[in-house]
């Protein structure tokens, strides 16, 4: 966020790739790309790429980490080296180690893992492209991968992400706008119910900035939602031929 | 069993200690408590008790920020500090907890960094270092409220140009702090709103937002925590209640 730059972020109402403020990058989504896991998709808003999967339920080692009356639910965040323009070192870094984190929390909230008991359901989230918004893409991704695993969920979780460029709000932030817009807010809702799983924002931003941007953030859920139902029918009706 | 009855009094809109579900324990503060560290400063909030230190160190600027000095968080569950912490590597807390007192310094540039430049090649790296030295809850806002007090007394030491080497001891000027963030933690339990959590009764938190203000009311760091969600309709009023009780904070560090 906010390092200094000439670059325009937003020029006669478009923004770098030609969007206008409140338009999602082309969304794809498939589900079961990786035929080893129980459950995974792949989900791409423009250039940003993440890959997911999901095991399990599956028996829980070390035994001191199972919970006797609830299963739970372990996520990893990671970014491929080569995702980015300076390669990355691989593995986990305190970034990746706080995304994998809030991506638990966002995930949670819809999983019956009570269900469960003593064992646990890992959820893996690669970053192979990167163009900003790399954490709510992945968790569309993991969100669909445990649906295809057969996980018992009573929502599926959808992830935007909001922010200011040049002054102006906007929807679904480029890796541009990530790096030199005033402000990045990650989101992630249960869109049927209203309820809020994943907030995250660095900027500086008035109420009434955050306010609008909760609004727009919801809208933008609402179509992507859509579009992870949409891959999901068209894995069933494919495995179903 | 303690637990529950923390729960059950919250529900009446009590707690354990006393409190009204919006008011914080009381708070000491105190500066300049390591002579070593070029700023530092002591919180107690109720048994809560954290030291951050800075210190100041030469370095080279980031690449994509050159002409800026450097800031970096980090946090250390000491064991001494809670049962529950262990020596080893930093566990995904600390690291969130760092991270979260990081934004909310950097991005409400609280520190005018392009005033931390040494030369062409050095900058000043500002390490801000935050040590928990009892666990009684509400770590994140006793944190940060440390590291801004901590900032608003470092001082900058002598360099000596020659030898290019930092002369400890020996004060050239104070850290540029321009903005004083404060960082409040609404938490949700139930349908209740808390604030300041004790340990015994962060067992019973659903999820909350830790929310860094600054004294414009710019809002500039936010971090849902917890497995449960939260009302998409309820953020705004969490939003109020953190400027409210940051410009209550605030006073203590004038």
């Amino acid at each position: 966020m906010g390092h200094k730059s000439d670059i325009k972020l937003i020029v006669d109402g478009k923004r770098t790739d030609g969007r206008t403020v409140d338009q999602c990058r082309e969304v794809t989504m498939e589900v079961n790309v990786i035929p080893a896991a129980d459950g995974s998709a792949k989900v791409g808003f423009g250039s940003t790429v993440a890959l997911a999967s999901v095991y399990g339920p599956r028996e829980l080692f070390p035994r001191f980490m199972q919970e006797s009356d609830t299963g739970i639910l372990r996520t990893r965040y990671n970014m491929a080296p080569f995702s980015v323009d300076d390669r990355k070192k691989p593995g986990q870094d305190r970034r990746s180690q706080e995304i994998s984190k809030v991506m638990k929390h966002a995930l949670e909230p819809v999983l019956f893992l009570q269900e469960f008991p003593k064992v646990t359901v890992d959820a893996f989230a690669e970053v192979i492209q990167a163009d900003g918004s790399t954490r709510v893409t992945g968790i569309n991704a993991v969100s669909l991968a445990l649906v295809a695993a057969g996980i018992p969920m009573s929502h599926m979780v959808t992830a935007v992400s909001v922010g200011k460029a040049d002054g102006e709000l906007v929807t679904d932030l480029n890796g541009k706008e990530d790096n030199f817009g005033e402000a990045d807010m990650g989101f992630a809702m249960v869109h049927d119910t209203g309820e809020v799983t994943l907030l995250q924002m660095d900027g500086e931003l008035t109420l009434d900035e955050i306010k609008k941007l909760l609004d727009m953030a919801q809208t933008a859920c609402g179509q992507i939602l859509e579009k992870q139902k949409k891959a999901l029918r068209d894995f069933y009706v494919k495995r179903g031929e | 069993m303690q637990e529950k009855y923390a729960l059950e009094l919250i529900n009446k809109g009590m707690r354990v200690d006393g409190r009204k579900l919006l008011e914080f324990r009381e708070i000491e503060l105190k500066t300049n408590v390591i002579n070593k560290a070029e700023g530092s400063a002591y919180v107690k909030m109720g048994e809560t008790q954290v030291i951050v230190g800075v210190k100041m160190n030469m370095g080279t600027p980031y690449a994509d920020s050159m002409g800026e000095g450097v800031l970096m968080c980090g946090a250390e569950f000491t064991p001494m500090s809670s049962p529950d912490f262990e020596s080893g590597p930093p566990s995904p807390e600390s690291i969130e907890l760092a991270r979260v007192v990081d934004r909310g310094i950097r991005e409400s540039h609280c520190i005018d960094v392009g005033k931390l430049v040494i030369d062409e090649k050095n900058v000043w790296v500002v390490n801000v270092d935050i040590h928990i030295i009892n666990h009684d809850g509400n770590l994140m806002d006793a944190s940060a409220l440390g590291a801004i007090a901590a900032l608003k007394t470092t001082k900058i030491p002598r360099v000596d140009l020659e030898k290019m080497e930092i002369v400890r001891n020996d004060y050239v000027a104070d850290l540029p702090v321009v903005h004083t963030p404060i960082n409040v933690s609404v938490c949700k339990v139930g349908s209740n709103v808390v604030l300041d959590p004790t340990k015994l009764e962060e067992g019973s938190i659903d999820s909350r937002i830790s929310i860094s203000v600054r004294e414009d009311d710019k809002i500039c760091a936010l971090q849902k925590q917890g497995s449960k969600g939260i009302m998409i309709g309820e953020i705004p009023g969490m939003m109020e209640l953190a400027m409210e009780k940051s410009r209550e904070l605030r006073k203590l560090l004038e």
